[in-house]
């Protein structure tokens, strides 16, 4: 699974780092290796833990968050640049603090893999070519990896761990549906992604793994895949389900439900459904065993949530939900940034005065202009026609920017960072791209 | 081609983000206007059509919100329970709770059984010709094609029994274009317009259903006309700023670098716009319904996207 490796570069310097008051092997890119892949949990504390970086230090950013952490996981509503967002975190890390930064995404999105210049991420993890730093102009201190997750082959590599012997390995894998719960189940997706985040952090490869979350339906369901799953393989339910497939015994209770069923889905049907189960049910133990660990690494003080949104009341309310689901579940919400936010200058009182003046009095304005301006002003209604268009969009754009920084002022769950990223002028299809968003939200 | 609000039963999708709830809502509302008996049904309920009508909560029973206007949420569990009594005539509801968890491990492994349980419940709906029109705010583009999908999974996988008898009925209704159409809602930016064209591909090959509009939501205005650049980049030098400034009482700076960024924004939107005409199918209309310069969602709002929708099906 990990690639073959030269030595490590650099380890990232950070205070926080240190400060942090763990000395396992683990905490230094520099020592780690395979052989240390066991994971050593640190329970987490009762106590509202990990709100390190940010109060009372004072001095809040995401360079100091990052530096404190081993995981960031990037999450909210879908369409808020959380691939891109995550993709430039890791970029400045691997630039500012060095180590070997991996950014695992879900998100097959072409431009990615070019902004960052590979052709193509796959499950393996690859090096981001240093050229590529270089020709964006920055010498980073570290390494920068992408990976992407594969969810269909993610899950014939859980089998294979799982299953006890090959012919079940082989069995599970022609179960006609096996492809439809590791394709199509919407949780599988969910899960398979903390299990293979799981699965790249006990190998100690990395200093930093930066992942972005799947879109799911809602956006908490990520959080609860692990133990659901885990539930789904321990569930009596399953087990009274399988029974007479096993026994070949009907018990009182169930007969109503196989009687219905047989009539509506035809007898064939749930045999099917029996042996998928039946057969998955041989890799029980490790399942809920691996389930719990991913759910304790999630909990993990290494472990940050970064939650990305706008200002769009929509996404924002999404955010906001979230943040206080991450809260419930004592997980610790790092830090929140607001993508595409409108630039501050659309905000200014003055400006609106003369906006509004333009747009009221555009006419004597542009007569003016056409007495002492150049040729080029000499049309008269097309200038008043211009400046009263300007004016009226000024003072449109305006409503937005207002409304947003109302809505940042109204964040009901004010985490302990929030980060503004305004908006750019043109889509991210480069590494100087990312760069350039991630000082913006490094700053 | 049947006009967008004659179809009996209509799928909106789109990328989590882009207004899909409030383009569904909106349309709802508009065939309502006109006096189609209307119901609009949330897929996942989340509560977005509460929201946009400011009607309270919806359930799956239905109710009135307003006049010829019907608003539900879909939810499986009850889909199921009405299945089988209409179908199967047994007296369930004793015996549904445990039935209904079991089914929730049958639909976890078998793809389409929790699908065929949303479309076969609207698909109903047409068959019964309870309505005019049927909305559906369906499942983000990563989903809806499992829902619409469904009925032929289900035949590939149910060899005999009584789901596999009544995927052919569903088949008929979600196949006739006349009847049942697909609309896709984006926004021009690059990742929903990606999501769009990827979309549209799969529904051809994997769907009976046609994609019968594209809806581009959030269309930035064009600032200027053909020269009216030009005149603009003049009154951007330096002296003619001073003349401005003095003219309308205060530093005419800001406001222009607004309409800069607005044609920056406007400019990066075209070129999204104009890769997604290029890759969709020249018969599929397109309607654009401009940004609205407001970030809340409510009534009014709702009413704002109607009113614009009805603008772009009568030019």
């Amino acid at each position: 699974m990990t690639p073959e490796i030269p030595e490590p570069p650099e380890t990232r310097r950070s205070p926080a780092r240190r400060g942090d008051g763990r000395s396992s092997g683990r905490s230094s890119g520099r020592n780690r290796s395979q052989k240390d892949a066991k994971p050593d949990w640190t329970p987490r504390e009762q106590s509202r833990p990990g709100r390190v970086p940010a109060r009372g230090g004072g001095e809040a950013s995401l360079d100091t968050l990052v530096g404190a952490k081993e995981i960031v996981v990037a999450c909210g509503p879908g369409g808020v640049g959380k691939t891109t967002t995550a993709a430039a975190l890791a970029a400045m890390t691997a630039i500012e603090q060095g180590g070997r930064i991996l950014v695992l995404t879900i998100d097959p999105a072409r431009r990615l893999a070019d902004a960052l210049g590979l052709d193509g991420i796959g499950n393996q993890e690859r090096r981001v070519p240093p050229e590529r730093f270089s020709q964006a102009g920055v010498k980073p201190r570290g390494e920068l990896w992408a990976a992407m997750l594969d969810t269909a082959k993610s899950w014939d590599d859980l089998v294979r761990r799982h299953a006890p012997d090959p012919e079940t390995v082989a069995q599970i894998l022609a179960n006609p549906l096996y492809r439809n719960i590791s394709g199509r189940f919407v949780q599988s997706h969910d899960y398979i992604a903390m299990e293979r985040l799981f699965e790249i952090h006990a190998s100690g490869t990395y200093d930093l793994i930066v992942v972005d979350t799947p879109p799911t339906r809602n956006a908490i369901d990520f959080l609860e895949a692990p133990q659901r799953m885990a539930d789904f393989f321990s569930s009596r339910l399953l087990r009274w389900l399988i029974a007479p497939y096993r026994s070949r015994l009907v018990t009182f209770a169930s007969r109503p439900f196989y009687q219905i069923a047989d009539r509506v889905l035809g007898t064939q049907f749930l045999s099917d459904v029996a042996e998928f189960f039946i057969l998955f049910q041989t890799m029980y133990a490790g399942f809920v065993e691996r389930a719990q660990a991913v759910g304790r690494l999630l909990r993990d003080r290494r472990t940050t949530f970064l939650v990305v949104a706008t200002l769009e009341s929509a996404p924002l309310r999404e955010a906001e939900f979230f943040a206080s689901a991450l809260d419930e579940r004592h997980l610790h919400l790092g830090a929140m940034v607001l993508n595409k936010v409108l630039p501050d200058y659309l905000r200014d009182r003055s400006a609106t005065r003369v906006a509004e003046h333009l747009r009221e009095s555009a006419e004597e304005v542009a007569e003016k202009v056409a007495a002492t301006g150049p040729p080029a002003l000499g049309d008269r209604e097309a200038v008043a026609r211009v400046l009263r268009r300007v004016a009226s969009s000024f003072l449109d754009f305006q409503t937005v920017a207002r409304h947003e920084s109302e809505q940042r002022k109204e964040l009901a769950t004010s985490p302990d960072l929030l980060v503004a990223v305004p908006y750019f002028d043109s889509d991210i299809y480069d590494l100087e791209g990312l760069i350039r968003l991630g000082r913006q939200l490094w700053a | 081609m049947t006009s967008l609000l004659d179809h009996r039963l209509l799928f909106v999708t789109g990328k989590g983000g882009v207004g899909k709830s409030t383009v569904a809502s909106a349309l709802a509302l508009l065939a309502s206007t006109q006096g189609k008996k209307t119901l609009v049904c949330e897929v996942e309920p989340k509560g977005d059509l509460s929201a946009l009508y400011e009607c309270g909560p919806t359930s799956f029973a239905g109710r009135e919100i307003a006049e010829h206007l019907w608003a539900m949420s879909m939810d499986t569990e009850a889909s199921l329970r009405e299945y089988l009594k209409i179908n199967l005539r047994v007296p369930v509801v004793g015996r549904i709770g445990p039935l209904a968890r079991a089914f929730d491990f049958v639909a976890t492994a078998a793809p389409g059984v929790r699908e065929i349980l949303v479309v076969g419940k609207l698909c109903w709906e047409v068959r019964e010709q309870n309505w005019d029109l049927i909305v559906v705010d369906a499942s983000a583009t990563g989903h809806v094609i499992g829902q619409l999908a469904a009925p032929q999974a289900i035949n590939s996988l149910v060899k005999v029994g009584l789901v596999r008898q009544q995927t052919d009925w569903m088949l008929d209704i979600l196949s006739d274009p006349a009847k049942t159409g697909l609309c896709v809602v984006t926004t021009p930016e690059e990742m929903p317009v990606n999501e769009t064209i990827e979309l549209a591909g799969r529904v051809g090959a994997e769907t009976t259903v046609s994609l019968s509009t594209v809806i581009v939501n959030r269309v930035l205005p064009e600032l200027f006309g053909a020269n009216e650049e030009a005149m603009f980049e003049a009154l951007c030098a330096e002296e003619v700023a001073r003349t401005l400034a003095v003219e309308s009482g205060g530093d005419v700076g800001l406001i222009f670098e607004g309409a800069h960024l607005a044609v920056t924004m406007r400019r990066t939107q075209a070129a999204h716009l104009d890769r997604l005409r290029k890759h969709i199918d020249a018969a599929v209309p397109f309607l654009f319904l401009p940004y609205l310069f407001t970030r809340v969602h409510g009534l009014r709002t709702t009413r704002k996207v109607a009113r614009a929708i009805d603008e772009e099906l009568g030019s």
